[in-house]
């Protein structure tokens, strides 16, 4: 077991590694001159040579991955060019909406997508199925930012039971939290629901056809302990791999669903550093996102070996 | 020679049954067709199907609802919102089919190499593994941002992400492929490298890429908006249909139309490519189709 998580953890590594060097030579193989772009077309040639300077690009460049490798092992992200302010301060003083908003997104879509998905499978070729598969393309094909203003139109302004935009934290009361998280959550799961709801039904499609299976009705157990004990169980491991690649989406989502709602996250702060060409907030997102999603991925990775006895280290 | 007959009529009745059954499934990608053949047709000819002038501002004329003479209403600036979407529509087009081709274009030779060099294939894997675990958005703006906006540099910015994927999927195809005995055969006749690959591997990748090609082409459709949509696409100058959203945000509650007919082509633009992808999945690939239909 110790093994099996040591080589999982060691196989994460290499990934981490190449996600820092691409990082690390996007800025210095960009064609032109980056600084100048960032610039903007009024810079004068201090300004260049400090935007230079901050982002490290006056060394030779061995000397400037030195630093910046020993930069990202402590911890340091960069300092952004416009705020002088540490990249990783500025993530953690947005990181609050952000983490909110993506774990009632993640809760959501499982809640919702898993048993679609099963339904669509337990019905297969029926309307149930056809719905739930409408639904996926549908929700794969509509862009976030269009359900997001669609979902604020009806709820928010046609039945106004809803506020519009804004964000309050979970510790201020859960009432005024969740009434302003649900459409945005809601939002943020569409993509997420139609990815987990196709992966869910064709995998329990598989698994519906086994012995185990016809086994348990044959001796008379309730239909929804077939499907949820004996099948989904088995049906796992695909569901829980597509929770963590779909993750991918989710951070793009973020970015999208925060800026149609107005909410003060980590998708706020990219919008900020795109406007401003903040080059080292957007390089710190990159190298802290793919951080997550690789880790994520690595957890799902172990927990097959507690879901599925039959996968050993 | 009434019961020859009345054969007849159900032999023509048996024969019909399945002719109709394969038309009732191709009317779903038929309309999609449909639909992304005017689309094509809309941005092709857009000056001529255009009302007016996409970039004409009227300020007496700002946020106008919808009228005979601006059949979607007017922008903030008093321009005509169905001559933006019709321009827009050349953007997506030309971004979606852009990146498509130009992801191909390195990532089918990648996958080749990939899947016949094993030593090229350890590393290659490292570094698309890497490229992958970066958020495509993301490293979309990240280049942008460094290389300045222009159409191009929007395409490139969504197609890298792209590229792994790809490589891997032509890969996984060359491996499976290159163990078939008329590639051994290819081998001890002393075939050239170039002409193995060419000849015998690349052919089996074609269904998978036609198939891949179509996502590939929804998503890079879908990610411009969203590049646009933030402000690190296109200026507004070339209106897009993310652009025209992006600034109708503001005047959301006044007109919602400002995001809802943008948004309405965007997404039918999007949902056929996607539905002719499904559709050409399940012809190329019937043993995939069985098992997750759609």
């Amino acid at each position: 077991m110790l093994s099996y998580i040591m080589r999982r953890i060691l196989a994460a590594i290499p990934v981490m590694c190449v996600v820092a060097i691409f990082v690390f030579l996007l800025l210095r193989i960009t064609p032109g001159d980056p600084a100048a772009i960032i610039a903007g077309d009024m810079a004068t040639p201090e300004q260049l040579e400090r935007i230079r300077a901050s982002l490290g690009l006056n060394q030779p460049i061995h000397v400037q991955f030195i630093n910046w490798v020993g930069q990202l092992l402590s911890g340091n992200l960069g300092t952004s060019l416009i705020s002088q302010t540490p990249v990783t301060t500025l993530i953690y003083q947005r990181l609050e909406p952000t983490l909110s908003l993506a774990l009632v997104a993640i809760t959501l879509s499982i809640l919702i997508a898993v048993p679609m998905g099963v339904m669509a499978a337990w019905r297969h070729g029926g309307w149930i199925d056809n719905l739930v598969m409408t639904a996926s393309v549908l929700g794969f094909s509509v862009p976030v930012f269009v359900i997001g203003y669609i979902l604020i139109q009806i709820f928010a302004i046609n039945l106004g039971i809803l506020p519009v935009q804004g964000f309050r934290s979970i510790f201020a009361g859960v009432g005024p939290f969740a009434e302003r998280i649900i459409l945005p959550a809601l939002t943020l799961s569409t993509i997420y629901i139609a990815l987990i709801a196709r992966m869910t039904r064709a995998s329990m499609l598989d698994v519906l056809g086994e012995d185990y299976v016809r086994t348990a009705r044959a001796k008379g157990l309730a239909e929804r302990l077939v499907l949820f004990r004996h099948a989904l169980r088995n049906a796992a491991i695909p569901i829980l791999t597509v929770i963590g690649t779909g993750f991918a989406l989710m951070i793009s989502g973020v970015v999208v669903t925060e800026s149609v709602f107005n909410l003060p996250g980590l998708g706020r702060l990219t919008v900020d550093a795109i406007l401003a060409r903040d080059y080292p907030v957007i390089q710190g997102l990159i190298l802290l996102t793919s951080f997550i999603y690789v880790a994520v991925n690595l957890l799902i990775d172990l927990s097959y070996a507690f879901l599925d006895p039959r996968i050993r280290y | 020679m009434a019961i020859h007959l009345k054969d007849e009529t159900e032999q023509i009745a048996r024969w019909r049954i399945p002719q109709l059954r394969l038309r009732r499934s191709l009317i779903v990608p038929l309309a999609a067709g449909l639909c992304l053949v005017s689309m094509v047709i809309m941005a092709i000819f857009a000056p001529f199907l255009a009302p007016h002038d996409p970039l004409a501002m009227l300020p007496a004329e700002r946020l106008k609802p919808a009228s005979d003479i601006f059949p979607l209403g007017t922008d903030a600036y008093g321009r005509d919102l169905l001559s933006r979407i019709i321009y827009g529509a050349r953007v997506s087009l030309i971004v979606g089919i852009g990146a498509t081709l130009i992801s191909v274009a390195i990532g089918l030779p990648l996958g080749l190499l990939a899947g016949f060099f094993r030593i090229l294939d350890a590393i290659l894997m490292r570094i698309m593994d890497g490229i992958m675990a970066i958020p495509s958005v993301l490293l979309a703006i990240a280049i942008v941002t460094l290389s300045g906006v222009s159409i191009w540099t929007v395409m490139i910015a969504i197609t890298i992400p792209e590229v792994p994927r790809l490589v891997r999927l032509v890969r996984s195809v060359v491996l499976s492929a290159r163990e078939e005995p008329y590639v051994e055969a290819a081998i001890s006749v002393g075939s050239s490298m170039p002409k193995i690959m060419w000849r015998h591997l690349m052919p089996n990748t074609l269904a998978p890429l036609i198939v891949q090609g179509t996502y590939i082409c929804a998503n890079a459709i879908l990610t411009e908006a969203i590049l646009s949509f933030l402000g690190a696409g296109l200026g507004t100058e070339t209106p897009s249909w993310g652009n025209v959203i992006a600034e109708g945000r503001v005047y959301f509650q006044i007109n919602p139309g400002l995001i809802f007919w943008p948004g309405l082509f965007l997404s039918l633009c999007i949902l056929s490519v996607n539905l002719i992808g499904d559709k050409a999945r399940d012809m190329l690939d019937p043993r995939l189709a069985k098992r997750s239909r759609l």
